[in-house]
């Protein structure tokens, strides 16, 4: 091998594993060149195996909290409707393993981002280059701590189901109102907020719970 | 028909008759009626027998030569030899001998030992029921249900008839789907999908009416109660949240009004001995009286037990007295499911029916209630069920513009110390799902691992359904705790799991060992497999054969794109050489010898070798430019914004 070769492939080596990029592979089925995150080979059409990538970006969506349903939806249709194992009924088994992973991979990604609490921590993982943020399983803040306990003394103290659909009622309101909250944080990349807010959506979310299943015992007594 | 919007992705839609040859059927294998239909053109055919009915019941009777006669006759048999017949099977798929519910005391079904080593940690649970003198699984006989369905389809196709989708209850266990996979595997079909009853409900239901927006599935079958509740969108089936129970239905109504008149005789004559037989009379006898209330006001039925008689009169107010309790779990469950779902009473658009039982006017009254709008029934709530299976069968083989999209019924978890309960899929997750979890040894040097995989809600490993136990080998030798072993569990889109394990720092993959609690081993299967085939071995060849020519022709057409892409790259000898190699698979594959295919197809990948590694090295270089192109367009951006004040 020559100077020139070996430079050369020193390059391709680098543009391969070039971070951020599309890597390129050989396509399990007909051996081509086909980038990572592609679905189907360029050439023979075989579905690929499910290459590195955000959720975001695995249903083309933009990066970010705030995110518009419809759309989600309808991009998650669209995958499943190429990727869906009963797409590849009749193929080999080795395409039905690959739409198996990819059609995983996809749900993973709808399901964690359609809920916002998911999806909040889903994107602290993220910005914090996987560490966990401080403040997001520690309770240090006393504001946060002295609401959930109000709340929670209002649930245990209430035994009419009106009480209990009032307390429901501003649960759902806060609920919004953090969502809401979590949205401008994380527009404004400000992690220790947005750490702040998931916490407390948690609290909030555990005490909706609670207000259905105590309204549910109410119903039964 | 709505509009659809479609993609069709290149290569992922199966063409029409490209897999040519037989044909797939959609089979709805039913606690008291089972249904077959085949998906045409122009929508389901459900096939019927030459009076016209399409609901074979799912009774057997075993003559004295173990052969089997499913269906009517078999149902008639059964007022006189009741010893020889089995009814109600379904509700025993992927069950133990705790499950089963007794009538006055005495089970309906004669049931075999355990095995041996169920008493014991680990071993199969599942029961087996003597018949005629033989010892039979649930999944053997429910086999020769299906096996009477396949032959009913072979003889009005007059073709061979091997594939097919086979609805479940939505809220089967794990257990209860292989045992019903199993089954069909048994009767020489594959199953190419297990579709849950409402989903396949709902799919001919919104095909047929244009349905969208959000409908609630209720389905009360004989043995098994399943609520769904989906988004229908565009020709997709989107099931946001299903329940149920699968040992609640009509069979259970007719338990209840058999246990009213055994404890009418009970206060005339006392205390008496039912046998296996009067049971399933008496069952069989609720039965009648239940289904007469339905049109009937009132009205009067008779009763034997050994050589005494007893009339019985019960009015359709005293029956409702009797169902209520048990339509009222349906309904908590409808409501329970609504909550799962987050979604109101008021934004469902429409309630469709599913299952005979829903012809009980109790039944239909509180669905009313519940959802406040008149439910919908204007498919047959009997034959619904298999046309959607049919359909699904069709999209399978010949491609479609619809989408089913499932979730898991149940809770998927693992004991952890203290026999909790750890979830590690929730209830309602679209499948197929996989999650990993990460387990480590706590002994210098250990090299096994058992993990114990149960179903269900709750918190309490004894209140959750054991599923299997896995044990994990061969973990390399390491120090307590230093030993990373990733277990993935995945649910396909069957509902079936599987379960992976990995240990992370040497990488070697983990043998998996399974145990199902209720079901047969791996072993078990091959040998009825091996006895119940007569045509077992050329089954088997022409599976494997039709395996290697799919396999062939994904070669041929992955190389002939290729060719067509990048032809360029071959000299012209070289592209003579792989075309003549070519033309070899296309014969071979008209032959039915699988080595030579496997043989000549192997040939020609490795001819082709050098031809795919000079594809790739110009796809690299074309990526490389492509890369600097796209770096020196960014530099040249940024340039421009910093000259522009």
């Amino acid at each position: 091998m020559d100077g020139s070769e070996s430079r050369e492939m020193a390059l391709m080596a680098r543009c391969v594993a070039a971070p951020g990029d599309d890597r390129i592979a050989p396509c399990w089925s007909c051996h081509g060149p086909v980038a990572d995150t592609t679905l189907f080979c360029g050439t023979c059409t075989a579905v690929q195996p499910p290459g590195q990538a955000d959720h975001f970006a695995r249903l083309g969506l933009d990066f970010g909290f705030d995110l518009d349903m419809d759309l989600l939806d309808r991009r998650y249709f669209e995958r499943q409707r190429q990727l869906h194992p009963d797409r590849f009924a009749t193929r080999t088994a080795r395409e039905r393993a690959l739409s198996q992973s990819q059609a995983t991979t996809i749900n993973e990604a709808y399901e964690t981002l359609k809920d916002p609490l998911r999806r909040a921590d889903y994107l602290l993982h993220l910005g914090h280059d996987g560490a966990t943020p401080e403040g997001c399983h520690l309770v240090n803040d006393m504001e946060l701590l002295t609401e959930a306990m109000e709340l929670r003394e209002a649930l245990a103290e209430a035994d009419t189901a009106a009480e209990v659909t009032a307390l429901a009622r501003r649960a759902a309101d806060d609920i919004d109102r953090c969502i809401g909250e979590l949205a401008e944080a994380f527009a404004g990349d400000d992690f220790d907020t947005a750490a702040r807010l998931t916490t407390r959506l948690k609290y909030l979310r555990k005490l909706a719970d609670d207000c259905r299943v105590r309204r549910l015992q109410l119903a039964s007594r | 028909m709505p509009q659809l919007l479609q993609i069709h992705e290149p290569g992922a839609t199966p063409q029409p008759g490209e897999s040519g040859g037989p044909v797939a059927v959609g089979i709805d294998l039913g606690t008291t009626n089972s249904v077959v239909a085949i998906g045409e053109a122009s929508g389901a055919r459900v096939l019927r027998d030459e009076d016209g009915a399409a609901l074979i019941p799912s009774i057997v009777a075993y003559a004295a030569d173990g052969s089997a006669i499913v269906g009517e006759l078999a149902r008639r048999l059964m007022l006189d030899r009741p010893e020889v017949v089995v009814s109600s099977i379904k509700r025993l798929m992927g069950r133990g001998d705790v499950d089963l519910k007794p009538v006055a005391g005495t089970i309906p079904y004669q049931l075999a030992p355990m095995a041996h080593d169920a008493e014991t940690e680990g071993g199969s649970r599942m029961v087996r029921l003597v018949v005629a003198g033989r010892t039979l699984s649930p999944v053997e006989i429910s086999a020769d249900i299906l096996r009477a369905l396949r032959e009913r389809a072979e003889a009005e196709l007059k073709c061979k008839v091997d594939r097919a989708v086979v609805t479940v209850p939505a809220y089967f266990d794990d257990a209860a789907r292989t045992a019903t996979r199993d089954a069909a595997r048994l009767a020489g079909m594959e199953v190419l999908r297990l579709v849950n009853e409402p989903t396949a409900a709902a799919l001919a239901y919104g095909l047929d009416e244009g349905a969208e927006g959000i409908y609630a599935v209720y389905d009360l079958g004989g043995g098994t109660f399943d609520v769904s509740l989906l988004n229908m969108q565009k020709g997709v089936f989107q099931v946001l949240a299903t329940g149920g129970d699968s040992a609640l239905g009509g069979d259970d109504f007719d338990h209840a009004v058999a246990e009213r008149f055994l404890a009418e005789r009970r206060e005339r004559f006392g205390e008496e001995q039912l046998s296996v037989s009067d049971a399933k009379l008496a069952l069989m006898t609720g039965r009648i009286a239940k289904e007469c209330l339905s049109t009937q006001r009132f009205g009067e039925w008779s009763l034997q037990v050994g050589e005494r008689h007893s009339l019985h009169r019960l009015e359709r107010g005293q029956l409702e007295a009797l169902l209520a309790p048990l339509i009222e779990r349906t309904i908590g469950i409808c409501a329970q499911v609504l909550d799962d779902a987050g979604v109101d009473p008021t934004d469902v658009r429409g309630t469709v029916l599913v299952g005979g039982s829903t012809r009980v006017p109790l039944v239909r009254r509180r669905v009313r209630e519940m959802f406040g709008r008149e439910p919908l029934a204007d498919i047959d709530p009997d034959e619904v069920v298999a046309v959607g299976a049919a359909l699904q069968a069709r999209a399978l083989t010949r491609g479609s513009e619809t989408l089913l999209l499932d979730v898991t019924p149940l809770s998927l978890g693992i004991e952890t110390m203290g026999g909790i309960v750890e979830k590690i899929i929730p209830r309602n997750t679209p499948t197929p799902v996989a999650k990993a979890q990460e387990f480590t040894t706590y002994q210098d040097g250990q090299r096994a691992m058992a993990i114990h995989v149960v179903q269900g809600e709750r918190e309490l490993v004894t209140q959750c359904r054991s599923l299997a136990r896995f044990e994990l080998r061969d973990i390399p030798p390491m120090t307590a705790g230093a030993a990373r072993i990733q277990v993935t569990f995945a649910v396909d889109a069957d509902g079936l799991l599987t379960v992976s394990a990995r240990e992370q720092t040497t990488g070697s993959e983990q043998k998996v060992a399974v145990k199902p609690s209720y079901g047969l081993t791996e072993d078990e299967m091959a040998q009825m497999l091996y006895d119940a085939l007569q045509h077992g071995a050329e089954d088997m060849r022409l599976r494997v054969l039709t395996e290697s020519r799919v396999e062939a022709k994904r070669v041929l057409t992955a190389l002939t794109s290729a060719l067509a892409a990048d032809g360029d790259l071959l000299t012209d000898d070289e592209r003579r050489g792989i075309e003549a190699q070519i033309a070899t698979v296309e014969t071979t594959i008209e032959g039915e010898d699988r080595d030579a295919i496997g043989a000549v197809v192997e040939k020609l990948e490795m001819m082709s070798r050098p031809f795919a590694e000079r594809r790739m090295d110009r796809g690299i270089r074309a990526a490389l430019s492509g890369r600097e192109l796209k770096d020196f367009e960014a530099a040249e951006r940024e340039g421009k914004i910093a000259s522009t004040p």
